[in-house]
């Protein structure tokens, strides 16, 4: 019976060691907090009517980043925490490592190394990307919403089950997976792996996969199917033109990870042999299939930077995009090439020398395409009247770290030089260089750039431009030491070291380096209170305060809840630029029909995150009670037929003449 | 302005015309990851499906007249589903819900016969749990067996809508989306048939 209700759930799973209760009180403190606010300033309401059941791309958007910036905040400390560790982990007594080291238990630090990467990636770096793609993208293409307006809510609360997932273990169970970011096989096997940790990564990247992956059926139907009349695919910005890329490349891979998953599950909940080292399984076998997924992931992850990139070189060049084909030609070729060379992850399997030739040949094939972007960057500056702001600070710094990251990454793909570097901090700093310098700070230029648009205000730049000083000097501090470590022999997952090997310094020198760049993020923090303290100085009453090229730039700023009253014609690339360029003509208005908001996607997240929780736990009622609330909810909502508003021209042209307060942030809900 | 002939039509008028163009061009999509899953499954299916450690092989195990029965009955239902879409285009009601109770009946067998292989084989010892062949086997099938249970749940779900709502334009496209699915269903299982039971037993 109590098998039954509670499943493996016991006493001991509530908190009890120094970091599951600091991390339950912090929880609890920062909920508590948020709630005494919104009661004090009674907004119960107008969060729940207003934000939390939006339907509105460019409100979701804004919730994916705030959540992303939070768990930023939590990656950021477990960064702190391996530093720390690998600071205090060096040990002077020859021989008797285990006596000392750190403050950290092996297994604990193991633990934080795998929270680290799979929060950066998933939940910072994917959310960030949605966010920026669910803010710009619909606004570039002419279009009021997304294909799936529903799904896209659905996506975003499924994306918010696996963080509340991935930090649940804080309150309820005590362990995360000490598997490394991906759960590397036979390790996360039951065998070796017994405890909550590797069911709770399972259930978190599997929530929160699935709503990555119905985000990326949407905005790829979206794309494909909903620009504005005259934008044909090579008259699309080259953002969209990324975004398309790179949600394509999330339909194809992110179904190889839920099955990945799914298999590690069946392994795990009803005893099979799929990746054990007994009974016939292959734990090689785990190895592909997630690199399969894992490498093109990284794609996923820098493609959208690129058409940042492009976007902000052209702007602030204040020309067109140089060779704009050969951009979206280089787009693709990223795409496709991503595909095919998962294999340079595990040269080391020993697959083979004709098959590691092939995977390393692949991998320098697509620095090419890579390489020509940045070619193409230069050349769009070329003779151009470049406007130094801080977005073309992060690009400038993206060139001097990714060139040299990618540098390190065409040396690791000979497979012979890889024998060498394999799992070596090397690799860390490789990886670190192409994400943190590559997409992170893209994403950075992408929030400076586009958040007049977004906010109605300009940021601070100048502590822009400083906070850019501290990552940039920061990033270089932290990540060169390791560099040098992985050349010495220092491995990753390294939680402690004899002190002869003379390591302990450059720890301290990235050490040093972390501090610099967590200063350069309280200084973005900053710059938004100051920015925000500032907004009527900062106010962008033009819509267009870059003089940019697109057609986001056409709408106000903030844009109206519905984008755009009457959808704009396209004639050519950089469609903005060409309309305005002509004189502006009389408007015609027409009825237009807009979605209505629904709270039947935090229900149906809800339900899904039970059904998560139970399987972790095995308690088999609420798995079977949480299925049954989730094809209850599938159901009423795919039988409501209500589900859109329409505004009348009448009504558009009188919202038109008073945009300020019709903009999407301030505008209250017209439709329930 | 040649290129401008295939572009998204805008229109408010064909507001609900453009977005269920959309729903089905997305339900496309869905159903190419589905099959990039299945596909993952095929994968494993095949890498593993000589680690029998110890237990019975492919040839030992699989039955092929009982395997080509189950094939039969999920074709048949696939063409009576087809005739379900048909009626539902002309609009006949009463045919409409006809067809697709056959189409729920055969499924239903197809997913009878389906468990009563499973049972057969964990009666005698040869679970999931037995070797890394069975394990896949076991998953491969029985996602697809999951699928097909999904469906049926869809079906019935459908089937009272156009009983108690009649064939609205909604309606009428949710079973649109439900016949893609289970002819989706079908080919995968053709798959099935062919790698697992035709070249099991070759």
């Amino acid at each position: 019976m109590e098998q039954f209700l509670l499943g493996k759930l016991t006493w001991s799973a509530l908190p009890h060691e120094w970091f599951t209760i600091g991390g339950t009180g912090a929880f609890f403190a920062l909920g508590a907090g948020v709630i005494a606010f919104l009661t004090y300033l009674k907004r119960w309401k107008w969060l729940w009517n207003n934000w939390l059941t939006s339907v509105d791309p460019k409100k979701i958007g804004i919730m994916y980043i705030v959540v992303a910036v939070f768990m930023f905040a939590r990656g950021a400390l477990d960064a702190a925490m391996i530093w720390l560790q690998q600071i205090l982990g060096a040990s002077n007594v020859p021989g008797v490592l285990e006596s000392q080291h750190g403050y950290l238990s092996s297994n604990h630090f193991q633990q934080i190394f795998t929270a680290h990467g799979d929060i950066m990636v998933f939940f910072v770096t994917m959310g960030f990307l949605f966010g920026l793609i669910n803010l710009i993208v619909p606004l570039q293409i002419g279009a009021r919403d997304l294909a799936f307006p529903f799904l896209n809510t659905l996506g975003f609360w499924l994306y918010v089950a696996g963080v509340v997932m991935i930090n649940c273990f804080f309150l309820v169970g005590g362990e995360f997976g000490a598997t490394g970011w991906l759960a590397i096989s036979p390790l996360s096997e039951l065998q070796f792996s017994p405890g909550v940790g590797v069911d709770y990564w399972i259930w978190s990247l599997q929530v929160s996969g699935i709503g990555t992956l119905i985000g990326g059926i949407n905005f790829f139907v979206t794309i494909l199917k909903m620009r504005a009349p005259g934008m044909t695919l090579m008259r699309m910005p080259l953002f969209t033109w990324a975004s398309l890329c790179s949600m394509s490349l999330v339909i194809t891979i992110f179904p190889i990870l839920a099955i990945t998953i799914a298999l590690l599950t069946m392994d795990r909940f009803f005893g099979m042999h799929f990746f054990t080292t007994n009974f016939g399984g292959n734990p090689m076998m785990y190895w592909n299939l997630i690199w399969m997924w894992g490498h093109p992931e990284v794609y996923v992850l820098i493609i959208p930077s690129f058409g940042i990139y492009s976007e902000i070189v052209s702007t602030f060049s204040q020309k067109k995009s140089f060779g704009y084909s050969s951009l979206v030609a280089a787009l693709i070729g990223v795409t496709v090439l991503s595909f095919s060379v998962w294999l340079h992850h595990f040269f080391t399997m020993g697959a083979g020398a004709d098959i590691n030739a092939f995977f390393g040949i692949m991998t320098m094939i697509i620095a090419i395409p890579t390489g020509m972007q940045i070619v193409n960057w230069a050349l769009t500056m070329f003779r151009g009247r470049i406007i130094y702001s801080s977005p073309m600070y992060w690009f400038f710094g993206f060139i001097s770290t990714f060139t040299f990251g990618g540098m390190a990454g065409v040396l690791m793909a000979s497979p012979a030089t890889d024998f060498q570097l394999h799992n070596s901090l090397f690799l860390v700093a490789h990886f670190h260089t192409m994400i943190v310098g590559g997409a992170l700070f893209g994403i950075f230029a992408g929030i400076t750039y586009w958040w007049p648009k977004v906010m109605g205000f300009r940021l601070n730049e100048r502590l822009g431009k400083y906070a850019f000083w501290f990552w940039l000097i920061g990033f270089f501090v932290a990540f060169t030491p390791l560099y040098i470590l992985g050349f010495m022999g220092a491995t990753r997952r390294l939680d402690h070291y004899d002190a002869s090997t003379g390591w302990q310094p450059l720890f301290i020198v990235a050490g040093v380096g972390l501090v610099i760049i967590m200063m350069g993020f309280a200084i973005q923090i900053l710059q938004i209170i100051v920015s925000i303290i500032q907004r009527k100085e900062n106010r962008d009453t033009t819509g267009d305060p870059w003089n940019g090229r697109t057609l986001e730039w056409a709408t106000s700023s903030p844009p109206p809840f519905y984008n755009f009253a009457v959808i704009p014609e396209v004639t050519s690339r950089d469609a903005f630029w060409e309309i305005k360029k002509q004189k502006k003509t009389h408007v015609k208005y027409k009825d237009i029909e807009l979605p209505k908001n629904t709270a039947m996607g935090i229900y149906l997240a809800g339900f899904v995150f039970l059904f998560g929780f139970a399987m972790v736990w095995h308690v088999i009622w609420l798995i079977l009670a949480s299925l049954i609330g989730c094809i209850a909810c599938v159901t009423i909502k795919s039988f409501d037929e209500n589900n859109e508003y329409t505004l009348t021209a009448a009504q558009l042209e009188r919202m038109e003449k008073d945009r300020e307060k019709y903009n999407f942030l301030k505008a209250d809900v017209l439709s329930s | 302005m040649k290129a401008t002939k295939d572009l998204p039509n805008e229109k408010t008028d064909n507001h609900k015309a453009a977005a269920d163009e959309r729903t089905i061009f997305g339900f496309w999509v869905y159903l190419m990851t589905d099959l990039l899953m299945f596909a993952g499954l095929f994968a494993a299916y095949a890498v593993l499906h000589n680690n029998t450690f110890g237990g019975p092989t492919t040839h030992e195990l699989f039955n092929l007249p009982f395997a080509l029965a189950e094939t039969l009955i999920l074709l048949t239902s696939s063409f009576t589903c087809g005739l379900g879409m048909l009626a539902a285009h002309k609009n006949k009601k009463n045919h409409v819900l006809a067809w697709f109770a056959v189409t729920f009946l055969l499924g239903l067998a197809f997913l009878g016969l389906e468990l009563s292989e499973f049972s057969k084989l964990v009666s005698e010892g040869n679970t999931w749990q037995r070797n890394a062949f069975l394990s896949s086997f076991f998953t491969l099938v029985a996602t697809h067996g999951l699928h097909i249970t999904v469906g049926l749940l869809w079906m019935s779900i459908c089937m009272g809508a156009v009983w108690f709502r009649g064939l609205t334009p909604g309606i009428t496209r949710k079973l649109t989306l439900l016949s893609m699915f289970w002819h989706f269903l079908d080919i995968v299982w053709i798959f099935i048939f062919t790698v697992v039971y035709l070249m099991g037993v070759m």
